[in-house]
């Protein structure tokens, strides 16, 4: 039985080198599978029309608290279309998932900022028809055709939802009130900092040098030449020893804070108002220098098989409702400027917690997420793609 | 002969992967298309070895598998040593449910019930406080990973090492004594050798366990934890760097592939 085993272990095994050898020879690597080839058909002038008949049926990737029953249950009810969502928990997680079967499993994603771009560059989403979606009018004007998911004038998708990356501490063990963002970046706080475990956090660095250190150049924080970044990564490699964690999940942080393992940070405002509803004593705020903002888009599959169903979706969570009713379920600020007041119905006070009816030099002050790639605004095509911010974040956590 | 059929179906399988984890770590992505370039190189075993960064965070991986690993065998030996042979049938009983008991839990509601327990405020730092030991510092560190690990995989060090002393005949242990040997020398020569196996079965699990994990070091790990599962997770998704991934993911096999042939040598796959 064991020279059976032995031999048939040998045969096996060579068997398996020629399998793996012809498969990877003939498709290549699941990643990129959808690739140029998908989106030059649906941009070739496929835009729809109008909505047409729903198909029944409709499956999303989405962050965990995007598809509550409060407004899936109606949208099923008035559409028929069935929603089943795949629940994500990294921007990673979605794109890969997008990319599963051809890329034809699921019909929408809702992607940050840092993700989009990559699933535009990769073939995997489709432009859509904003004439489609009556709300995107009443949208900010600052996410009707923002970088991060319009590309040449196509838009890529809807945007949705959006949130800052605000400054927040620790009242009773920081003094005084914070208002620049060198607050993190100082050795008084050794071993009591948190920020978040992503590489787009590069950009924040940026931001900060952008004012600090004019010399260097930068404009935009998501277009970084090598010397613009390496400033940006040394400047992030000194804040490691004052680093306690870097969190992944906001849960994280608001255990950070609520334990007095970490007393300053970068935050969303999820977290502030929830240590807040905990009576944990913090405060946050967007420092002088601004801040970078996440913000979500429904994209649309372009290998999609129930089109019809996601525009249908695309149009119900941008009314002012849904917009106002996932705003406060989830802890983020709506797209669309009507739905302040239904915000307030719901939930006195959150419109302006979430700073959903501040002015424009607000909004101006946020540079929102986009995936870093290597054409630069300008032109030339020497700035960093997210691959090397990667890279370079991996150096730095060490 | 019943075996040879599945177990080489298994095999083509289980070698297949492994294949084309290895022929993709081989390749390079294209940074503006995002698309495989299938040409052979070996610029990201490169920038393994060279960047500095990749060595400590696979040193620290391995180095930790290590300490779990001591830690689960000098503390699973003498509760399975006690269960084995000292205790009574019932207690014995009694016992193993209680080892299997923490693997009907959720892996994470273990870990982040660890999580509170080490934190600043948390239970150590109360308890250490109420005996006047001060507080420690363990929280999102190292060390709070080590303690996790060395918690989350003890039953699987403990019920080998536990089968291992089991199967020695009581007549070996008499007969030692019989010849005038103390109780130590009869450890040292009698019980140690056969049930080494077995703690080196365990330990094939506690080291393969922990090298290949990337949720603890997540949670409770702190600034500088990241494991190699970690840098794996990370170049899969909206860094598209598959065969980058890949590469640093043939370490893992290697390392394993080597502790596995000594495994051997010294007996583990019979304890199994």
């Amino acid at each position: 039985m064991r020279i059976d085993l032995r031999r048939g272990a040998a045969a096996a095994a060579v068997a398996a080198l020629a399998v793996g050898v012809a498969a990877c020879g003939g498709g290549g690597g699941g990643s990129s599978s959808s690739g140029g080839g998908g989106s030059a058909k649906s941009s070739a002038g496929n835009l729809p029309t109008s909505i047409g008949q729903g198909e029944g049926q409709l499956n999303l990737i989405a962050w965990e608290g995007y598809t509550q029953p409060e407004w899936v249950k109606p949208f099923q009810q008035q559409t028929g279309c069935q929603v089943h969502a795949k629940y994500a928990g990294s921007s990673d997680e979605m794109v890969t998932l997008m990319r599963q079967g051809g890329g034809s499993q699921y019909d929408m994603v809702s992607a940050s900022g840092d993700a989009s771009l990559r699933l535009i560059r990769g073939g995997d989403v489709a432009p859509v028809n904003v004439n489609l979606i009556p709300d995107w009018k009443n949208f900010i004007p600052q996410l009707q055709s923002p970088p991060h998911n319009t590309v040449d004038g196509k838009h890529y998708g809807i945007s949705l939802q959006w949130g800052p990356n605000t400054l927040l501490w620790n009242t009773t063990k920081v003094a005084g009130t914070p208002t620049s963002w060198e607050a993190i970046y100082d050795p008084k706080y050794k071993g009591q900092v948190t920020v978040p475990d992503n590489p787009i956090q590069i950009a924040d660095a940026a931001l900060y040098l952008s004012k600090k250190d004019p010399s260097l150049g930068i404009t935009d924080p998501y277009e970084l030449t090598e010397p613009q970044l390496d400033a940006a990564v040394n400047l992030l490699k000194q804040q490691r020893p004052l680093i306690k964690k870097y969190w992944a999940l906001a849960s994280d942080e608001i255990d950070l804070f609520k334990n007095g393992d970490a007393v300053i940070g970068a935050s969303w405002p999820y977290q502030t108002n929830t240590l807040v509803a905990d009576k944990t004593p913090v405060k946050d705020t967007i420092p002088s220098e601004g801040a970078t903002g996440w913000a979500d888009t429904w994209m649309l599959s372009a290998h999609a098989k129930h089109p019809n169903c996601a525009y249908e979706w695309m149009k119900w969570v941008s009314t002012p409702k849904v917009q106002a009713q996932q705003a406060i379920s989830f802890g983020e600020t709506p797209a669309n400027t009507k739905a302040c007041p239904i915000m307030d119905e719901l939930a006195k006070g959150s419109c302006a917690q979430y700073h959903a009816n501040a002015d424009a030099a607000y909004f101006n002050s946020i540079k929102f997420w986009k995936t870093p790639i290597q054409q630069c605004g300008n032109g030339k095509n020497d700035c960093t793609d997210y691959n090397q911010w990667q890279q370079k974040w991996t150096e730095v956590k060490g | 002969m019943l075996l040879s059929a599945p177990a080489a179906w298994f095999l083509l399988i289980y070698i297949a992967a492994l294949v084309v984890l290895f022929l993709s770590s081989l390749w390079t992505v294209d940074s503006f298309t995002g698309k495989l370039v299938h040409s052979w190189t070996l610029d990201n075993y490169k920038t393994l070895v060279e960047n500095s960064t990749y060595r400590t965070i696979a040193l620290r991986t391995i180095g930790i598998a290590a300490a779990v690993t001591v830690t689960d065998a000098v503390l699973a030996f003498p509760f399975a040593f006690f269960a084995a042979r000292i205790a009574p049938k019932r207690l014995s009983a009694a016992l193993f449910v209680a080892v299997l008991i923490p693997l009907w839990t959720s892996y994470l509601v273990r870990v982040y019930a660890w999580r509170l327990i080490l934190a600043k405020d948390g239970i150590l730092n109360w308890t250490l406080d109420k005996i006047g030991l001060g507080s420690v510092n363990v929280a999102y560190s190292n060390t709070a990973m080590w303690i996790v690990f060395s918690y989350i995989w003890l039953p699987f060090m403990i019920l080998p090492i536990w089968a291992a002393i089991e199967r020695v005949p009581d007549s070996y242990l008499e007969a030692s004594a019989d010849l005038g040997a103390s109780g130590w020398r009869t450890f040292r020569s009698v019980l140690w050798p056969l049930a080494m196996p077995g703690v080196v079965a365990g330990s094939i699990f506690t080291f393969s366990l922990t090298l290949g994990d990337f949720i603890t070091p997540t949670l409770v790990g702190g600034a500088g934890s990241d494991f190699i599962g970690n840098v794996v997770y990370r170049n899969v998704g909206v860094a598209n760097n598959v065969p980058f991934a890949a590469a640093f993911a043939v370490v893992p096999v290697i390392v394993m592939g080597i502790y596995l042939f000594f495994a051997r040598r010294l007996g583990a796959f019979e304890a199994l």
